[in-house]
């Protein structure tokens, strides 16, 4: 976070302003379903403004990850703060871009609706969204320039403009913490840069904080201020260059694995 | 034919008619735009045949069919929610409970020996349920309808989107609970027009015809409702000046409107979804 020295300042004269505490803080924690543990004290402190990106392959407990801090998944041993509180559920402050798993062709629904969900949805009862409620939705979907089509039956749009709607319905509440759950799989390369894109400029403009789960690490290479790498159970953090090596890897995977640079793209070879 | 009914639209009894047919319309196209979007048509017809065992034990013990009627889709859909929420589990165990249910209907009828009874249950008719009962399903109706309006924004993010709405801190699974408690209510009422077996026309016909019409969801919303307000009403008129069953008219006019919906659909295409909010 840029500008760090002088809330640090102020942060001592007003003792702890919440935007002074980090954005997300694992400490010792671990993740459990029944008796298999997902993952096991897991340490990490992201502070506000960074772009953390959650790498692993399938079943590795990356979701979970995201589960913990929406607050759908409780600790079993350890402790998580989000945002200067504990995980806490329908926290407004934290926007969720899920995987792209595609509307049905035909469900009711349009683009604005679906942007409309993510300002008042949660909230009992009937009826149309407020006037500033649709000004909000008209600013977001500016946002990701998805205006010409927010009228169109979702289920008609690409798999890119769905995404793209996806990252309106999550910005829309003006939220302080993005969660995207494997947004750009089963996306083409140029609608992943597209995605990667918005969100990483979100995260800038905005000064937001962004965890990214994603099973290729490379369509974030230039977004993420630091990764967290899990795989059975076991983890390493840190910055990209130091954990995605030869040798931090082999030591995850117990497994001779080979991390290789080519032309600009890092590929794990094992 | 209209002379015959403006000398009985002043009767008490079809006006109350008419009035417990507004609102079971009113649920009804609301409740089935969420059936069809959940896949839930197999659950109503397990929640009416159900139902059609509860009917058939209260009048053996001398109570209301209404009332039966929502005693058995209310335990139906206390055990569809208690032994299956999930998807993949839901129609086994919705199978199985119906089986049952109905198998117990069966030896009430028996045991009552009077067939036609199963058969006004089955096919339905609303023109000879008691002033009582028709004052209890009005009731019923209104109830209905408020739960519907107070659980219809994050029925429908939950419907839509389950898995950014259970993000956004939406109860999910109790609005699962809930729905098919509300879906049990419905069911109970809309019976009272079409019968337990022509249970699907009032509950999934006017949603999917909506959908064929509009992808704007307040707008499919008002739809449903007009067309289930279309069928119940016109069958109702229909069938009290002809030796037919109210059913048989309410089916048809859904149909039709399902069909008039689907081939003119191509002809409405641009519209889909144009009108902004």
């Amino acid at each position: 976070m840029s500008g760090n020295g002088r809330s640090r300042s102020l942060g001592a004269s007003l003792a702890a302003s919440p935007s002074d505490q980090p954005a997300m803080c694992f400490d010792q924690a671990t993740l459990a379903y029944d008796d298999r543990v997902v993952w096991s004290e897991l340490s990490i402190t992201v502070p506000r403004g960074e772009f953390l990106a959650v790498l692993g392959p399938n079943g590795s407990g990356k979701t979970s990850l995201l589960r913990a801090l929406l607050g759908l998944a409780p600790l079993a041993s350890g402790s998580l703060e989000v945002l200067g509180g504990p995980p806490r559920r329908g926290n407004p402050a934290i926007g969720y871009i899920p995987q792209h798993a595609g509307f049905d062709r035909d469900v009711p629904l349009r683009g604005r609706d679906l942007v409309g969900l993510g300002v008042d949805g949660h909230r009992w009862g009937f009826g149309r969204l407020s006037g500033e409620g649709r000004t909000r939705v008209e600013a977001a979907l500016e946002a990701v320039a998805a205006g010409p089509y927010a009228n169109e039956p979702i289920g008609r749009l690409s798999g890119g403009e769905q995404q793209r709607l996806r990252i309106a319905q999550a910005l829309v509440g003006n939220p302080q913490l993005l969660l995207c759950d494997e947004p750009l799989a089963s996306l083409d390369m140029r609608y992943q840069q597209e995605i990667t894109e918005l969100i990483g400029g979100w995260a800038r403009d905005r000064r937001g904080t962004v965890v990214f789960v994603t099973h290729d690490v490379n369509p974030v290479l230039g977004y993420a201020d630091r990764v967290v790498f899990v795989v059975n159970g076991r983890w390493a953090a840190g910055p990209t260059d130091e954990v995605l090596t030869s040798e931090k890897m082999s030591g995850l995977y117990d497994a001779p694995v080979e991390v290789l640079r080519v032309r600009g793209r890092i590929v794990v070879v094992g | 034919m209209i002379d015959q009914l403006l000398h009985l639209l002043p009767y008490a009894f079809v006006q109350d008619m008419l009035v417990a047919g507004v609102l079971v319309s009113i649920v009804a196209g609301l409740v089935s735009r969420f059936v069809v979007a959940r896949n839930m048509s197999f659950a109503v017809h397990a929640l009416a045949e159900v139902g059609f065992t509860g009917s058939a034990g209260f009048i053996l013990i001398g109570l209301s069919p209404v009332l039966g009627l929502l005693t058995g889709s209310l335990v139906t859909a206390f055990f569809i929610g208690a032994l299956g929420l999930r998807i993949r589990e839901r129609d086994a165990v919705v199978g199985v409970v119906m089986a049952f249910g109905l198998g117990l209907g069966v030896l009430f009828i028996t045991l009552y020996a009077r067939y036609s009874l199963a058969f006004t249950i089955l096919f339905g008719a609303i023109t000879t349920v008691s002033q009582g009962d028709l004052m209890l399903l009005v009731a019923m109706a209104a109830l209905t309808i408020v739960g519907l309006g107070v659980m219809y924004r994050p029925l429908t993010f939950a419907t839509v989107d389950p898995v950014v709405a259970e993000a956004r801190g939406v109860p999910v699974r109790l609005i699962s609970i809930l729905f098919l408690l509300l879906l049990a209510a419905a069911v109970a009422e809309a019976v009272q027009v079409v019968g337990v077996l022509l249970i699907l026309t009032l509950l999934i016909t006017p949603g999917a015809t909506a959908e064929r019409l509009t992808a704007q969801p307040g707008l499919a919303t008002a739809a449903s409702v007009g067309v289930a307000l279309l069928a119940t009403l016109g069958g109702i008129l229909l069938a009290l000046v002809t030796a037919v069953p109210v059913s048989f008219y309410v089916t048809t006019i859904a149909f039709v409107c399902y069909l008039a919906a689907r081939l003119g659909a191509p002809a409405l295409g641009r519209f889909r979804g144009n009108p902004t909010a």
